[in-house]
């Protein structure tokens, strides 16, 4: 009795592994390299809604339109993306990164987006050898990790904060306040800009970014007489905080990193973001006209901070496949081969994952907008 | 930073530390009046809060149709206009506070009471159904007709559930208040436009300083906040003192069973109670979005949190308690946060109130919304 039934279960299953072959068979032989590239994905890892979700959904789009003109002319290989929204948490991402690894599909995943989450996840991507090529995450550490699967597509906070440094000793500010939100890439930038400034800088402590009332902060920037402030963050604390400022008649200049160049930063600041100076690795968004003009013509709106970014570290993975790798491992090989010019810059990375290409650039705002016409600091 | 500076800036950060006071000890009114008469944390109250954030900011986007930005500046209005527009915002965030208060009790927690009516339970059974009907599919339209066809028999099983007379265990309110917090917080933060962004509100009052002392700018906004909440508070002490209601409300305080004995309707004090809190945290919504030109999802949290710490620590149950408590946490956290850096914020305020309870275990006026005459 039991026998039969084995014989019978495994019978069933021969059979439906014979049909299930020869359906894939069918497939293969009508339509030749499309089932090559079957289930064949990018992912996007990072915040798409939260606090800084803005910057993910920047970074998503510059996928979305790699992917987009890919599969357009490739139609015999169609990519998937995958998306995960990990609201820029360190807490969260985990969970998401198990997701990620799990899904053999998933041959490179451009993020995570933040330092916090990088820190968190980039040694279990490690482990899966999953490769990454972050456009945004610049905290100077990361790359000190051993990662092998670590890159980014733009310099880190070890170039962005001695830039940023040397625009505000450019700009003739002797008293510089330096403030961070006690983030991984907020502390870390604030402390590198701390230490390039010297004695010029005036440590001011964390504020919290959740937080509401910055007034103890404001209160201690004003007794400092300080005539520049650097706060390491994101733009919605960097709001909040440069309106509590102007109120409380602190004239400081303003000064930010990337986490800052956003339109959150104009709409949580109001008339009080005007004037800031927001340095960034990122390129202009205007750098490249090919790129602007296919970026304008399917979104029907201008790219913004790392759109450009995410743009190339997508094309790098596309190329990858295109180049006929279709797991992890031979995705990776690729990357470390890589070296063509991108849309931002050259695309070449070194051992540590970091690539050539150190440009730091400053930005203001201007008439409720970003300007990039202060251009390269260095 | 050294001590020196710290007094120099003394009076600076007092002006600021009771404005927030001011707004925890609004909110933390809620707390006490809340446990008070009915022994219960409710910690759904935080929500209360930013449901009156999100009033203010739609009753001035929407009804008052006043722009974020005029010309690149701050739509900022004078005169009467401006004493008009803010004490509309003011009517509007304490009245949708309230009547939030009166539904949060009605859906939250009187069926838990025994007293559980069918229409609570028609409205919580609609949202159940909706919840569930957000799982499966996702389409607004679809979600409304499951809520409908779903409420009819889940209000039936929630009211056999709910047998009047029955009542539930203490716990039961502690999990149904923190359960209502979540879903109230999670709603706006799915729903929302903004989703859990932070949400602006437009700013019609100029910070102008109104006048110096001590070598302090005092902004009027400022002013504002704690005078408006000083008023408020001494408005609610009439009330309590003074009116019918209030009496009831000090009679069920005492003594629950016997103020019903003596024909006080318990119920009613209670749905009043509930919505002079709502409206106590509409008001501090009201002055907080005023300075503070913000709103998220969670804004209710960490201010709940801390409301409530302030409620602890002036003796939970007691009006005075509550303002002295708020204008107290208000103040420590400032002064903390310049003397050690805004990181120890929460931190402060949390080791005061330990060292409080410590010496006090019932806080520092002592416990008591009955006795101990308000």
């Amino acid at each position: 009795m039991k026998k039969s039934r084995i014989v019978r279960a495994s019978a069933l299953i021969i059979g439906l592994s014979l049909v299930g072959v020869a359906c894939g068979n069918d497939d293969s032989t009508s339509d030749g390299a499309a089932a090559s590239c079957e289930g064949v994905k990018i992912a996007f890892f990072g915040a798409l809604t939260g606090d800084a979700g803005n910057l993910g959904v920047n970074i998503k789009k510059g996928l979305d339109l790699a992917v987009a003109e890919f599969n357009e002319a490739n139609a015999d290989c169609q990519v998937g993306i995958e998306a995960y929204d990990s609201q820029g948490d360190p807490d969260q991402a985990p969970a998401l990164a198990d997701k990620a690894i799990a899904d053999a599909g998933v041959l490179g995943i451009v993020g995570p987006a933040f330092s916090g989450e990088s820190k968190a996840v980039n040694g279990k991507f490690d482990e899966a050898g999953l490769p990454i090529i972050t456009p945004s995450a610049t905290n100077a550490l990361l790359s000190q990790n051993g990662w092998k699967i670590f890159h980014r597509a733009l310099a880190g906070d070890d170039k962005q904060g001695p830039g940023l440094a040397s625009k505000i000793t450019a700009d003739g500010k002797m008293k510089v306040g330096v403030l961070d939100d006690a983030s991984e890439y907020g502390k870390g930038l604030a402390d590198i800009v701390q230490t390039s400034l010297g004695d010029k800088a005036v440590e001011m402590n964390s504020i919290d970014p959740e937080g509401a009332d910055y007034s103890a902060v404001v209160t201690a920037a004003k007794d400092a007489g300080i005539d520049a402030l650097f706060f390491g963050g994101y733009y919605a604390a960097a709001g909040k905080l440069a309106k509590q400022l102007r109120d409380g008649g602190v004239e400081a200049q303003l000064y930010f990193g990337d986490g800052v160049l956003d339109k959150g930063f104009i709409e949580a600041g109001g008339p009080a973001a005007e004037g800031s100076i927001i340095g960034c690795t990122c390129a202009p968004f205007d750098s490249n006209a090919t790129f602007l003009a296919s970026f304008r013509a399917k979104f029907n709106e201008d790219p913004a901070t790392y759109g450009a970014e995410a743009y190339d570290a997508a094309t790098v993975f596309l190329g990858a496949i295109k180049s006929g790798a279709r797991d992890r491992a031979a995705v990776l090989a690729f990357i470390k081969a890589y070296d063509a010019p991108g849309v931002t810059k050259q695309l070449k990375w070194d051992e540590t994952g970091e690539v050539v290409g150190t440009a730091v650039y400053a930005y203001t705002i201007k008439d409720g907008k970003i300007d990039g016409s202060l251009g390269l600091i260095k | 930073m050294p001590d020196w500076l710290i007094i120099r800036i003394f009076w600076d950060l007092t002006v600021t530390g009771l404005a927030l006071g001011s707004i925890y000890a609004l909110v933390a009114l809620g707390y006490t009046l809340v446990y008070g008469v009915l022994r219960l944390i409710n910690f759904a109250h935080s929500e209360i809060f930013m449901v009156g954030t999100f009033s203010a900011l739609i009753a001035s986007t929407q009804l008052l149709n006043i722009p974020m930005l005029e010309d690149g500046n701050y739509p900022y209005r004078t005169g009467a206009a401006l004493v008009f527009f803010l004490v509309f915002i003011l009517l509007a965030a304490m009245f949708i506070s309230g009547v939030g208060a009166i539904a949060l009790e009605r859906i939250a927690y009187r069926p838990l009471r025994g007293n559980g009516d069918a229409f609570g339970a028609i409205a919580l059974a609609f949202l159940t159904s909706f919840v569930i009907g957000l799982i499966f599919v996702n389409e607004t339209k679809a979600n409304l007709i499951i809520a409908c066809v779903g409420t009819a028999p889940i209000s039936y099983s929630y009211l056999r559930f709910f047998k009047k007379g029955k009542k539930a265990p203490r716990l039961a309110f502690l999990i149904s208040a923190i359960g209502a917090s979540t879903a109230i917080a999670e709603a706006v933060g799915i729903w929302g436009p903004n989703r859990r962004e932070q949400y602006q509100t437009p700013r019609i009052l100029e910070k102008k300083v109104l006048f110096s002392a001590l070598g302090t700018d005092v902004r009027i906004d400022y002013v504002i906040v704690i005078v408006g909440a000083l008023l408020m508070m001494t408005a609610l002490t009439l009330f309590v003192n003074k009116t019918k209601l209030g009496r009831g409300v000090r009679a069920v305080a005492q003594d629950a069973e016997t103020a019903r004995i003596l024909g006080v309707n318990v119920d009613l004090i209670i749905v009043v109670t509930f919505a002079l809190g709502g409206v106590m945290a509409g008001g501090a919504a009201m002055l907080f979005t005023m300075v503070y030109d913000q709103s998220r999802f969670n804004i209710g949290f960490i201010l709940g949190v801390k409301s409530f710490t302030a409620a602890v620590l002036g003796g939970i149950g007691n009006l005075k308690g509550a303002l002295l408590g708020g204008f107290m946490l208000g103040l420590v956290e400032n002064y903390g946060s310049a003397l050690f850096g805004g990181q120890w914020k929460d931190v402060i305020a949390f080791v005061v109130l330990l060292v409080v309870l410590m010496v006090r275990p019932t806080g520092i006026l002592g416990e008591s919304l009955g006795r101990a005459r308000v």
